[in-house]
């Protein structure tokens, strides 16, 4: 089986896998890193959603060969251990942006992808059209969608080191 | 109200794990040595098995054994229940086919499960699953529940594919009323078969204790005891007490991880046999497959009224589509969770609804969201819009003529509604959606083409379901009875467990909201434990919007308790009479003194046991409760929806939502109003997006999120949400339920704004931008707003 580097949450990571074995499968099977979902087989969803070199992708949609040398941040790479939460999964607390927790993940990578790429002062059609790849069934996205607004705004007010591109 | 007590908007205490990815869902669970089970699937909505050859998958890299119906069935594994008993007209019960976990002879819907590959990883058993060779006689199907009587028979039980015929109400009284009716309203409906797509797919991880002959079962289920008490009593995999089944979080389950499926059934049977644990993670191709549906109704309804608009009587006859096999709650859902709510908000003195449930080649249908309710809210309420409309009177005014004002009020059909005040929420929901600016809205739209329109939906819904009594009378297999521990630690803690489940509620919260409150301690004190059969007494789970009603009942019950005796314990620490002490905010006082005792002291004191005698009082702190409802609650409210319908291309957007709800007491308004945001975005989703698509054979065009239309976010507004309340008087805290409601009230609500958009009723479900286009071709607002 042919090897693969890369460096997962700031970490040199590495491991032999199939050549079929897609990035969301070393995460979830080799790293242990559950936090990343999968929720269809048709890259819809967007539960798989992690930041491959500072941008969102749809780990489900990758090989874990194609990532050979990336820096991949997940949802467990968001926050230190011990250290405080990123200002987006605070906002996604702070306006009950969840239920479930299933689609949380993703929906938090691509939030952060959101503000990268539309900066911190989202209004609520940006933020609905810009969710396009990310499914919820539980909270009729009303609360996501606030929490996004919010979180990007908390981001903003951070400074840079709470920016989305780690 | 305290910061965390009742009434709180209290931020969630499971988020965090969630947030940080740190939750525990079924396929995150892995054991020493795991296998995976990879199904072959039928291709053929029916077919007859010739024969099955896994000569070559077994030798194929990883495999460790492929399993078949035969041998399922030589090791006399049961089949697969239906749990609710309903009769026929005639007084025969309702015609049940053998429903084995593996095909045995015959498959009868695309995706029946024809074998099992157990292998090192998932990619190795799909391999050789792909190796088995299946020789089939494909035989023809039906898959439209209206041509099923007339089609292929499927199951030898069933002449004419037919489940049951069963009817409620009263026939003659009914067809007299319609006899001197001055005006019926008549409507054909379909209600469009839905699949869940809960965003976790459905998954199972079986691991055998050979030491002990114990099995223990990690599944992605909203009741595990139901599926202990079924996979052991019925299934007869193993006894009960020998089983532990765990559901860990869950993600989403909105009624389809009610069942119990085919797929745990054979972890566990495989579990055993190859002495590893086998696990299967459904891919959502395999879901759209396998995980019950919902709905699927065709309904011809009939509404009677005098020529004021009074309502005379109410008759309809559904046809209801059950799939292949019936699911485990499959038969209650189009009779005695539809028929009965088939009184809305509306004083009718008489109503009559058949059903016949019919068998199909298509996936099992059973409970999703809502349930019977949305199906029953949806002929109701549109018979009253169009009639209105028919008649010249304005939708709300005919409902108020309507609307029952008295309570407890017993309608035609078994229900007997308790407490209510519809007029309120109708009311505040026309203040809050600023109906008296409709038109200025309306004018606004046609300046940029659009056609705006506005939908009513005044629903009502059983929920807290049920006592077990009334219930057990009307079929049901179970009791629907809750259960709570208060496990009081010595330093005055708490651990809560219950028999319900969460899978997105929130429970953790808003059951310590409670607990916080009752005991005067700090929430954070308290600890939610629930879905493990090891750790919980026996519970009947998560659905029908019962866990506040029921499950947090139980709570109280067990909370009486718990006070009842620590009350003891205080006397005998304080030397003074048990009924001089007096309970709050965490401190026990007697009563006329300045004697106090805190309650983690108490707690303390009852565990030591230094303070009274074994003779005298036991020790420890920890109390049980099973709590039986009295009633059925009633929630109900008042939706209102508002679109544009774009009059080029059909295309309708939802441009306002109001819902003004009445669900009873209210724990944690802001959970409360995710319940409702989710609820709504569900029914939109069935009244815009979606729709289960068979072609004639039985194949399944929508099998992916590609065919298959979810919400997204871009598909639906914000919500303005708000509440009226009047309390359940059938329970002790007044709860009603708030899980299911927008998924019950949004369907009717969207139709209606759409028809009065377009001025055409010829619209059905999914109102697509073809289908809503094709219908304005013949509408007559359409062709004034042309000329």
């Amino acid at each position: 089986m042919p090897a693969v580097s890369m460096t997962v949450n700031g970490k040199a990571v590495s491991g032999d896998v199939e050549a079929r074995t897609l990035l969301v499968q070393f995460l979830r099977e080799n790293l242990r890193l559950t936090g990343t979902h999968v929720g269809c087989d048709t890259s819809q969803c967007g539960a798989c959603v992690v930041h491959v070199d500072g941008i969102a992708a749809k780990s489900c949609t990758l090989l874990a060969l194609q990532c050979e040398g990336a820096r991949i941040t997940t949802i467990e790479g968001l926050a230190e251990p011990n250290g405080p939460l990123h200002p987006m999964q605070e906002a996604f607390r702070e306006n009950h942006g969840l239920q479930c927790g299933y689609c949380t993940p993703g929906m938090i990578m691509s939030a952060l992808d959101i503000v990268r790429r539309r900066g911190n002062d989202l209004d609520e059609h940006t933020i609905r059209e810009q969710l396009d790849g990310n499914i919820c069934r539980c909270t009729g996205y009303h609360n996501i969608v606030k929490a996004i607004a919010a979180g990007a705004k908390a981001m903003g007010k951070g400074g840079p080191s709470r920016q989305a591109a780690e | 109200m305290s910061a965390t007590g009742i009434g709180a908007s209290v931020r969630r205490k499971e988020d965090f794990r969630f947030i940080t990815g740190q939750g525990q869902y079924t396929d995150d669970v892995v054991r020493p040595g795991e296998t995976r089970a990879a199904f072959l699937r039928s291709p053929h909505a029916r077919a007859r098995i010739k024969s099955i050859d896994v000569s070559a998958a077994k030798k194929m890299p990883g495999v460790v054994a492929v399993l078949t119906g035969a041998e399922l069935a030589a090791d006399k594994v049961g089949n697969l229940i239906c749990g609710w008993m309903i009769h026929s007209k005639d007084g025969s019960p309702m015609k049940m086919a053998p429903h084995p976990a593996i095909a045995a002879g015959t498959v009868n819907h695309v995706g029946d499960a024809v074998a099992v590959v157990i292998a090192e990883t998932q990619a190795q058993g799909r391999d050789a699953a792909e190796k088995i060779k299946v020789d089939y006689e494909v035989l023809a199907a039906v898959a439209d529940p209206a041509k099923a009587k007339s089609g292929p028979q499927i199951h030898e039980v069933a002449p004419k594919n037919t489940i049951y015929e069963w009817h409620l109400g009263d026939a003659k009284a009914t067809a007299a009323a319609f006899a001197v009716a001055k005006h019926v309203t008549r409507l054909d409906i379909v209600n469009n078969r839905l699949a869940p797509n809960a965003v976790e797919p459905r998954a199972a991880l079986a691991e055998y204790d050979a030491g002990n002959d114990h099995l223990t079962l990690w599944n992605t289920t909203q009741n595990p005891h139901v599926a202990r008490l079924v996979i052991s009593a019925f299934v007869g995999i193993t006894p009960e007490h020998k089983l532990r089944v765990i559901a860990p979080d869950v993600g989403g389950g909105f009624g389809s991880k009610i069942f119990i499926y085919p797929e745990e059934v054979v972890c566990l049977w495989a579990a055993r046999k190859v002495r590893r644990p086998v696990k299967w993670t459904s891919d959502r191709s395999e879901a759209f497959l396998t995980d019950a549906h919902g709905r699927d109704h065709v309904t011809h309804a009939e509404l009677a009224l005098d020529e004021n608009g009074k309502i005379l009587a109410l008759r309809a006859k559904t046809i209801a589509n059950l799939g292949a096999y019936m699911s485990t709650f499959s038969s209650s859902v189009p009779t005695y969770l539809y028929a009965t709510l088939m009184s809305g908000q509306y004083d009718i003195p008489s109503i009559y609804c058949e059903v016949d449930a019919v068998y199909t080649n298509t996936v099992p249908v059973d409970a999703y969201r809502g349930a019977g309710r949305p199906e029953a809210t949806f002929v109701v309420e549109r018979l009253v819009e169009v009639a209105a409309r028919e008649m010249q009177i304005e939708p709300t005014e005919l409902r108020k003529r309507n609307f029952i004002k008295s309570f407890p009020h017993q309608t035609p059909v078994i229900m007997a509604y308790d407490a209510g005040d519809y007029n309120a929420s109708l009311k505040k929901a026309m203040e809050l959606g600023d109906v008296k600016g409709f038109n200025k809205r309306k004018r606004e739209s046609a300046r940029d083409g659009k056609l705006r329109g506005i939908g009513y939906s005044t629903y009502i819904e059983a929920c807290g379901i049920a006592p077990s009594q009334a219930v057990g009378s009307l079929g049901a297999g179970v009791g629907l009875w809750e259960s709570a521990e208060v496990r009081v630690n010595p330093t005055g803690s708490v651990e809560v467990l219950t028999g319900s489940h969460a899978h997105g509620q929130g429970h953790e919260t808003t059951f310590a909201q409670l607990v916080s409150e009752r005991l005067g301690i700090p929430f954070e004190n308290v600890t939610i434990v629930h879905g493990d059969t090891d750790k919980v007494q026996f519970g009947m789970g998560t659905y029908g919007s019962r866990s506040g009603a029921v499950g947090m009942s139980a709570i109280v019950k067990a909370l009486d308790k718990v006070e009842a005796k620590a009350k003891k314990v205080a006397a005998f620490m304080m030397e003074a009479a048990e009924g001089d002490i007096e309970f709050k905010d965490g401190k026990f006082t007697v009563a006329g003194t300045d004697k106090s005792v805190g309650f983690g002291d108490v707690a303390l004191n009852a565990y030591i046991a230094h303070k009274f005698t074994g003779a005298q009082l036991e020790p420890g702190l920890k109390e049980t409760s099973f709590y039986d409802p009295t009633n059925f609650t009633f929630p109900a409210g008042c939706h209102i929806c508002e679109v544009e319908v774009d009059g080029d291309t059909g295309k309708a957007e939802i441009v306002n939502w109001t819902a003004v709800d009445d669900f009873g007491t209210v724990i944690n308004p802001m959970i409360v109003e995710g319940q409702v945001h989710g609820g709504i975005a569900q029914g939109i989703g069935q009244a815009l997006l979606e729709g289960v698509v068979y072609d004639e054979d039985g194949q399944l065009i929508t099998g992916s999120f590609m065919d298959y239309s979810m919400p997204h976010a871009h598909d639906l507004p914000s919500f303005a949400v708000g509440l009226t309340e009047t309390k359940s008087p059938s329970n002790p805290l007044g709860i009603k339920g708030c899980g299911e409601a927008g998924a019950i009230a949004a369907p009717a609500a969207v139709i209606n704004a759409i028809t009065d958009a377009i001025g055409s009723e010829k619209i059905s479900m999914p109102a697509t931008a073809n289908a809503v286009w094709a219908a304005m071709q013949h509408a007559p607002a359409v062709r004034q707003a042309a000329e």
